[in-house]
């Protein structure tokens, strides 16, 4: 078979097998899993046959008419491209939608809903696939939307829980809001060049030959990146990542931090020149990326549930994503793109494990519970490795691709290029600096919790056989002494504070851990804060298979090891990448990486000083420590979602009593008295309905003497 | 003869007609009053077709319909009456108020309905 006509299937075959999944659902449940994980893994295959058979040599593209828009030059057009960074791109996706499928099979194995889950989630993978090989924006578009909806409905797959119907109804909304603007820009783009062609209008551009310009390539660029920033989770429209984290972990690993927040990105790497047309677009990307990344990465050090902290981190690492295009580098950023996306599934899946063995999606809950190496090494060593690449240490994945970025930064200003602007350059530069000091001390701080908790707890305490219960036996006494040093005000230790108050009840397995407590009462107190679906759960249920797992299926942690070794060994390739995704050298360069590397070291060393520091005064964690006055603004997002709530959804919520008000009171009145008046009108004349049939006579003769005197007065 | 004064006539047979439908209780006056001002129309009739030579004498053949339609018209009537009579001991028109719209009551409609019956009876007995 030809090349191109493998590439049709990598995205086919998915999407037929989520018809199938879905079809087979109920009827046949033996098949689900078959349907599930051999399609998606067959596309990987081919995927990876793709690649090899294209080899980054020039780009294949192939296309057939799908439908006339009215304007004979601009024809909608089924077309791929397969250049380097598609095919490499198609890979990662291949591999990370296998591997969650995989995992899923032994994550949801009792879900009662799993078919329809996992063909959702094939689906989604024929979805992203196709973005990713699609030549015509149209096309693309189509993957793009099919991506949100079934976004929204993995989000919300808890959906008896509240948090989880309603992290899935803003992640839609959010993500749409965003894509308004961009089907208006990919509109205006199509328009003004002419053509859907990606390659095309890449071509037209880039051609030294042709002079062709956009009209107005700011305004396009804006707003093609409002589109770009809403699925790619930027600010200002980040919100809906973290509360994302209410799915079920697979998802959180497949769709909100390898795969679809990737879409974004890579779309701008698709038409990277276009954005390159406008300083002022470039200048805007870049100093989104450096608020996005600065502001997650402090909000991950707040966070108290472990999925949290991996959202706020998969936000900042696409902020470095968006930074490395902002200097026009189209390299760097899928370099940081592929390594980020194995390392965070990684992290991701490890982070459902732990979720299941610890019954608690809450690190402090974690950490009081320890044991972690001991009861799951598996996680222990992968959660490190992923942990170590994304805190960008050097022989991992993370430091040569964050090398990259930062090193085209560098590039950019000190040295720019015709065209883009060095404050971009400036601007990414400092920013990654900063956040990759923030990321270390994160990462730092999640291995600390996660893994190392049983250092923190006091040694007689320490070892106990059931979770919850050596979770609930010294909680009391760091809780006494943090809640005297705090004086009580402090968000994270209210909850333990209470449990203090009254008894620990240690003898019913059904009460809800610290962990849980904290992570619902985090909610009571601000309704911006969503705790994990898992830890939602728990709370509500009687202790399931979702609670304090022992064993985990072979098959789950065979994916962590699947993922950790590009995790581990990605990152060597820099030198082999740039052949198949054009540009520049990718290697690390002497100054920022020292630069770099110190960051993440004195983030890292700042952290584990922290850490001791609140060990000895009997708390767990060293994040309020380390952010100070910022610690309470940082958890809850700097309270970004709390002015979207003011400035939009109050508003909103009144304009709809209003209509409301309208309809019950003022339309519904008229109709309601139609009827009302009419009701009496009748009532009146019924009572001229006596029965005797001389009255009615009478009547007759009135009216009828009435009626000739009119006459015979007119006729006069 | 004048024209007036079997018109006059006519008009005087009419409103003594008139006034029996409209005042009189017992059925069978009722239908008599009918019967006066059918005859009255006849009158009425026959005078104006030989007032006016109309050759076709439409007026005396129509008096001749009106008189077949009375017959059968009062043949029925006493019919019911007699029916009515039979069935409620009694011929008064003004008793005969079953179409009557029933008074709204919060019960239910049925027995509602037969309560105003009886109310209404009580109140006629009284009168």
């Amino acid at each position: 078979m030809s090349t191109t006509t493998l590439a049709v299937l990598v995205p086919l075959l998915p999407a037929l097998g989520a018809v199938a999944g879905l079809a087979a659902g109920r009827r046949a449940p033996g098949f689900v899993r078959p349907l599930a994980v051999l399609p998606t893994l067959t596309a990987a295959v081919l995927a990876v046959v793709v690649a090899v058979r294209q080899g980054g040599r020039a780009p294949l593209t192939a296309a057939t008419e799908l439908t006339p828009t009215g304007n004979a030059a601009l024809p909608v057009e089924l077309a791929l491209q397969l250049d380097g960074t598609a095919v490499l791109v198609a890979v990662l996706v291949g591999t990370v939608a296998t591997c969650v499928q995989l995992y899923s099979t032994g994550y949801l194995r009792d879900d009662p809903r799993y078919a329809s889950y996992a063909a959702l989630v094939s689906l989604f993978t024929a979805a992203m696939l196709l973005v990713v090989y699609s030549d015509d924006l149209i096309v693309l578009l189509v993957g793009w939307e099919v991506m949100g909806i079934c976004s929204y409905f993995l989000v919300g797959h808890y959906w008896e829980t509240s948090a989880a119907r309603a992290a899935s109804l803003k992640a839609f909304l959010v993500t749409k809001l965003g894509d308004v603007p961009f089907l208006i820009g990919i509109l205006a783009l199509g328009s003004e060049a002419g053509t859907f062609r990606i390659s095309t209008i890449v071509t037209r551009l880039t051609s030294s030959l042709a002079d062709f310009q956009l009209d107005h390539p700011t305004v396009i660029a804006l707003l093609l990146l409002a589109g770009v920033a809403g699925k790619s989770a930027q600010f200002p429209l980040h919100t809906w990542l973290p509360d994302a984290m209410a799915g079920p972990t697979a998802v959180s690993a497949l769709i909100h931090a390898a795969t679809m927040v990737a879409a974004g990105v890579y779309f701008v790497a698709r038409l990277l020149p276009v954005f390159t047309a406008s300083a002022a677009a470039l200048v805007v990307l870049a100093l989104l990326a450096a608020v996005t990344m600065a502001g997650s990465a402090l909000a991950a050090l707040a966070q108290d549930d472990i999925k949290r902290v991996l959202a706020y981190s998969t936000i900042g690492q696409l902020g470095y994503l968006a930074g490395a295009l902002a200097v026009d580098n189209r390299g760097a950023a899928i370099f940081h793109l592929l390594s980020h996306g194995a390392f965070k599934a990684l992290l991701f899946l490890a982070a459902g494990v732990l979720i299941h063995a610890a019954g608690t999606g809450s690190l402090t809950a974690m950490a009081r519970a320890g044991g972690t190496a001991r009861r799951v090494p598996d996680v222990y060593w992968t959660l490190t490795i992923g942990l170590l690449a994304l805190a960008a240490v050097p022989p991992f994945s993370g430091f040569f691709s964050k090398e990259a970025v930062l090193g085209a930064a560098e590039h950019t200003a000190l040295d720019p290029a015709a065209g883009i602007p060095a404050a971009a350059g400036w601007i990414v530069l400092v920013a990654g600096l900063l956040t990759a000091a923030l990321t270390a001390a994160y990462a730092t701080r999640l291995w600390l919790l996660a893994c190392r908790g049983e250092a923190a707890v006091p040694p007689a305490a320490a070892p106990a056989p059931a979770p919850a219960g050596a979770a609930a036996e010294p909680a009391p006494e760091p809780a006494r002494t943090s809640a005297a040093r705090t004086g009580g005000s402090h968000a994270v230790t209210a909850p333990a504070g209470s449990l203090d108050a009254g008894t620990p009840d240690t003898e019913d397995a059904a009460a809800p851990e610290p962990g849980a407590t904290e992570a619902v009462a985090l909610a009571a107190a601000d309704g911006t804060t969503v705790p994990s679906a898992e830890a939602a759960l728990d709370t509500g249920r009687d202790p399931g298979p979702e609670r304090g797992h022992p064993h985990q299926p072979p098959v789950m942690t065979l994916v962590l090891w699947v993922l950790a070794v590009p995790s581990l060994a990605f990152g060597l390739f820099y030198d082999w990448l740039p052949h198949w995704l054009g540009g520049g050298s990718l290697g690390p360069t002497l100054v920022t990486s020292v630069l770099a590397t110190g960051a993440a070291a004195a983030g890292a060393a700042v952290t584990w000083a922290a850490w001791r520091h609140a060990v000895t005064y009997g708390s767990v964690d060293p994040g309020p420590a380390l952010l100070g006055r910022l610690h309470r603004g940082a958890v809850d997002g700097f309270r970004v979602d709390a002015l979207y709530q003011r400035a939009f959804v109050t508003p909103v919520q009144g304009a709809a009593r209003l209509v409301r008000f309208l309809d019950r009171e003022v339309v519904d009145a008229y109709v309601r008295g139609a009827g009302t008046a009419t009701g009496w009108l009748g009532r009146a004349v019924r009572l001229a309905q006596t029965g005797n049939v001389q009255t009615y006579l009478s009547a007759l003769l009135a009216a009828s003497v009435v009626l000739v005197l009119a006459v015979v007065l007119a006729g006069a | 003869m004048h024209l007036v004064y079997p018109a006059v006539l006519a008009a005087l047979l009419f409103s003594i007609g008139l006034y029996g439908v409209l005042a009189r209780r017992n059925a069978v006056l009722v239908l008599i009053s009918v019967e006066l001002m059918l005859n009255a129309v006849n009158l009425n009739l026959v005078a104006f077709d030989v007032w006016l030579r109309d050759t076709l004498r439409a007026g005396q053949s129509l008096t001749l319909f009106t008189i077949a339609v009375a017959a059968a018209e009062i043949g029925i009537g006493l019919a019911i009456v007699l029916q009515v009579y039979r069935n409620r001991a009694g011929s008064n028109v003004d008793e005969l108020r079953d179409l009557a719209e029933p008074p709204p009551t919060p019960t239910g409609a049925g027995a509602g309905s037969d309560a105003a019956e009886a109310d209404a009876d009580k109140a006629e007995a009284a009168a």
